[in-house]
C-alpha cells in the first residue's frame, strides 16, 4: 500500500474544531522582519488527535503558543468552533514541555487551581472529586497530597496531564510533553495519555520529535517545512483502528510505511 | 527517636551534629567516625587554631608594648625607674600593664566579669523595685509617673536593648520594603521610574540616614518630652537595611518563571489570585534572601547608629568602653565583638528556619 497524503482537505464546517487560516508570525529584528510562519492553513476536526512534526526551530512551538493565545498573531486567523480566539483561556488546555507545576503546591492543589476556575459554582467536594478522578486516571492515587517538588519528572508530567484534562478544554495543546523524559517513562506516559484521551476524546494537537510517538498517538501527522516562512509540508493520515495497542501498532504492516514516509520527508 | 532528633537538628540548622547522633546510636561506625571527624572535629580544630593565632599575636603585641614602655622609662627616667616598671609589669599588677590586644584568657575573664556585673545590677534593680513598690503605687494612684530605676544598665541589658532595636528596625523594613517591592516588581513602568531613587539611596551610609531621621524626628516630636533616641535609632536601622529586601523582592516578583505565568494565563486566573497563588510563592526564596540580608545589615549598622544616637545598647557599650580606657576595656570590647557576631549568626539561623517553614525552596542556605 502506498501511503496517501492530502494537503488541503476540506471538512464540513460543523465538524471543524480548530481552524488556522493564513496564519503568519513575524518577529521584527534590527535587520528587518523575520518571518517564522507564513500561509499556514490547517483544519482540525472534532475529536481528532493531531501531531505536528518538523525540524527544530521551524516554528512548531510558536504555532502552538499562538493557538494557546500566549503569543500574538501577526496575520491570519485562529478560530475555535467558528469564533476567533482572543488571548489565552481555559477552553484551550496546555501541557507544557516542562511540567510547569507550582512546586509549592501539592498535586491536588495544582489540579484544583484550574478546576476552581472552570467550575466556580461546584461544591468543594465536587471539585475535589474531579481532581481526584483525574489524578487517579493518570496513576497518582497515592500522591494527592505530595508537593509537586517531591515528585519525579514523570510524575510531575502526569499531574500536568491531569491538570489539563480536568478543566475539560475544547482543545488540548501539547508542546513536546514527553521530550524531557527517559524513553521508558515516555512510553508509560504515552499510554496514560492515550487511555485518558480515549475516554474524553478532546481534540488534541501535539508537537513531537518522535516519529514513533506520532504514529502511535495520532489520527493525522502534520509535517512542517523548515523555517523561515515555515508552512505545512505534508499531512499523513494514520489509519490504525482505535483503541490502539502499542504491540498491534508495531506489528502492523503499514507501520514501517508510515515511518518511512515521515523520515523521507524529514530528511529531505 | 534517632531520626526525629536528626530531623530537628537539620531543621534548626545544626545538621552537622547528625553523624554524632548516628555514631551514638551505634550505626555504621566507620563511615560515621569519618563524618564526625570531617564535620565536627575539623571545625573544632579550626577554632583552636584561631585561638592559637590570637594568643601568639596578643602575646607578641604585649611584649612589644612592654619593651617599648620599659625602654621609654629608661630613656626618660633612668635605670632604676625602668627596673621598677619591669618588675611591675612582670608582677601582673593591673596599674602598669601595657594597653594592647587582649589575649583570649583576658577576654574570657572579662566575659565572666560582665556576667557577674549583670547579676549584681539585677539584684540591685530587684531591691530597688521592692523598695519603691509601695511608693510607686501611691504615685500612680495620684496620677504621677512611677519612679524608675536609673542606674547603669548591665551588659545583658544592653544586649536586650540592641535586639529590641534591631527587631523594631527589621519590622519597619519588612513593612515598608516588601509591599513596595511587590508593587514595583509587578509594574515595569514603576520599576523604571523609581529605579534611580533606589539606586541613589541604597548606598547611603548609616550615619547619614541617622542624621536625616534625626532632623525629621526632632521636628515631629517637638512637643513630647520622652526619649526619642530609641525611635531615631530603630527608624535609622530600618531605613538602612530595607534596601536589600526592596531590591530582592522587586527582582523576585519581576522574574517569576515564565512557565508559571503561562499557566496562570491559560487558566485565566484573576489578578488577585495570580499574585497570591503564583507570583508571591514563586518569589518567596528571593524575598527571604533579601530579608536575611536586611536582618544582618540591620544588626551591622545598629552598632554604629547606637553609638551616634546615644541610645543605649551594644553600640554605646563599645563606645563607652573605648572612651573609658580602663584596664579591661579592651577585652570587654572584644567580648562585645563576639557577642555581636554570635547574635548576628543566630538571627540569620532563625531567618533560615522561618524560610524553611514557609518557602517551597528547601535548599540548604549558606
Amino acid at each position: 500500500m502506498e501511503t496517501k497524503t492530502i494537503l488541503q482537505e476540506k471538512f464540513a464546517s460543523k465538524d471543524v474544531m480548530l481552524d488556522l487560516k493564513d496564519l503568519k508570525k513575524v518577529y521584527p529584528t534590527p535587520k528587518g522582519d523575520y518571518v517564522v510562519l507564513e500561509d499556514l492553513n490547517l483544519q482540525v476536526k472534532k475529536e481528532e488527535f493531531i501531531t505536528i512534526i518538523g525540524h527544530s526551530g521551524c516554528g512548531k512551538t510558536t504555532m502552538l503558543s499562538m493557538i494557546a493565545g500566549l503569543n500574538e498573531i501577526s496575520g491570519g486567523k485562529i478560530s475555535v468552533l467558528g469564533s476567533s480566539i482572543k488571548g489565552p483561556g481555559p477552553d484551550r488546555g496546555v501541557i507544557f514541555q516542562a511540567p510547569s507545576l507550582m512546586p509549592w503546591m501539592t498535586a491536588m492543589e495544582n489540579v484544583m487551581l484550574g478546576v476552581k476556575k472552570v467550575f466556580p459554582h461546584g461544591s468543594k467536594k465536587e471539585k475535589e472529586d474531579i481532581c481526584k478522578y483525574y489524578l487517579s486516571k493518570v496513576g497518582l492515587d497515592g500522591s494527592f497530597h505530595k508537593r509537586a517538588s517531591e515528585l519525579s519528572q514523570g510524575m510531575q508530567q502526569r499531574v500536568g496531564i491531569a491538570r489539563a484534562f480536568a478543566i475539560k478544554p475544547k482543545v488540548l495543546l501539547l508542546d513536546e510533553p514527553f521530550g524531557m523524559l527517559d524513553s521508558l517513562t515516555r512510553g508509560e506516559l504515552q499510554d496514560v495519555l492515550i487511555e485518558i484521551w480515549n475516554k474524553e476524546k478532546i481534540t488534541a494537537i501535539m508537537i513531537t520529535h518522535d516519529v514513533d510517538e506520532a504514529i502511535f498517538l495520532s489520527d493525522r501527522v502534520v509535517m512542517m517545512t523548515s523555517g523561515p516562512r515555515a508552512k505545512i509540508g505534508d499531512i499523513l493520515p494514520i489509519e490504525f483502528e482505535r483503541p490502539r495497542s502499542r504491540k498491534a501498532v508495531l506489528a502492523h504492516d503499514d507501520y514501517y510505511k508510515y515511518r518511512k514516509h515521515m523520515i523521507d520527508f524529514l530528511e529531505h | 527517636m534517632k531520626d526525629s532528633i536528626i530531623k530537628v537538628l537539620r531543621f534548626i540548622g545544626l545538621g552537622f551534629l547528625e553523624p554524632l547522633v548516628r555514631l551514638a546510636s551505634g550505626e555504621d561506625s566507620k563511615k560515621n567516625t569519618i563524618e564526625v571527624l570531617k564535620k565536627i572535629i575539623a571545625p573544632i580544630a579550626s577554632v583552636l587554631l584561631f585561638l592559637g593565632v590570637w594568643y601568639t599575636g596578643s602575646k607578641s603585641l604585649y611584649n612589644t608594648e612592654a619593651n617599648y614602655k620599659i625602654e621609654k622609662t629608661l630613656k626618660d627616667q633612668g635605670q632604676a625607674e625602668a627596673d621598677k616598671v619591669k618588675a611591675c609589669i612582670e608582677s601582673g599588677d593591673s596599674s602598669c600593664q601595657p594597653n594592647t590586644l587582649p589575649s583570649p584568657s583576658q577576654v574570657w575573664a572579662s566575659f565572666l566579669v560582665l556576667l557577674e556585673d549583670h547579676k549584681e545590677i539585677s539584684k540591685d534593680k530587684a531591691a530597688f523595685k521592692e523598695k519603691t513598690a509601695t511608693l510607686n503605687e501611691k504615685r500612680v494612684a495620684q496620677g504621677k509617673d512611677p519612679i524608675t530605676y536609673t542606674g547603669r544598665p548591665s551588659f545583658v541589658d544592653q544586649i536586650k536593648t540592641s535586639i529590641k532595636t534591631v527587631f523594631a528596625g527589621f519590622l519597619l523594613a519588612l513593612l515598608i520594603a516588601t509591599p513596595i517591592g511587590i508593587i514595583i516588581g509587578l509594574s515595569d513602568t514603576l520599576r523604571t521610574s523609581f529605579n534611580w531613587l533606589i539606586q541613589i539611596l541604597k548606598p547611603v551610609s548609616p550615619v547619614v540616614w541617622l542624621l536625616l531621621v534625626f532632623m525629621i524626628v526632632k521636628t515631629l516630636t517637638k512637643d513630647s518630652t520622652g526619649d526619642t533616641s530609641f525611635v531615631i535609632s530603630f527608624i535609622s536601622v530600618g531605613l538602612c537595611s530595607m534596601w536589600a529586601t526592596l531590591v530582592n523582592t522587586a527582582m523576585g516578583v519581576s522574574t517569576v518563571d515564565q512557565d508559571y505565568l503561562n499557566v496562570a494565563k491559560v487558566l485565566k486566573l484573576g489578578t488577585f489570585q495570580k499574585i497570591f497563588k503564583v507570583i508571591l510563592p514563586a518569589s518567596l526564596p528571593l524575598i527571604f534572601t533579601g530579608l536575611r540580608i536586611t536582618l544582618s545589615v540591620a544588626w551591622m549598622v545598629l552598632i554604629a547608629i547606637e553609638l551616634l544616637a546615644q541610645s543605649p545598647g551594644l553600640g554605646s557599650f563599645v563606645w563607652e568602653e573605648f572612651q573609658n580606657g580602663a584596664m579591661d576595656s579592651n577585652s570587654k570590647i572584644i567580648v562585645a565583638m563576639f557577642v555581636i557576631g554570635f547574635i548576628g549568626f543566630l538571627l540569620d539561623r532563625i531567618m533560615l528556619t522561618i524560610q524553611k517553614f514557609i518557602s517551597f525552596d528547601k535548599n540548604e542556605g549558606i
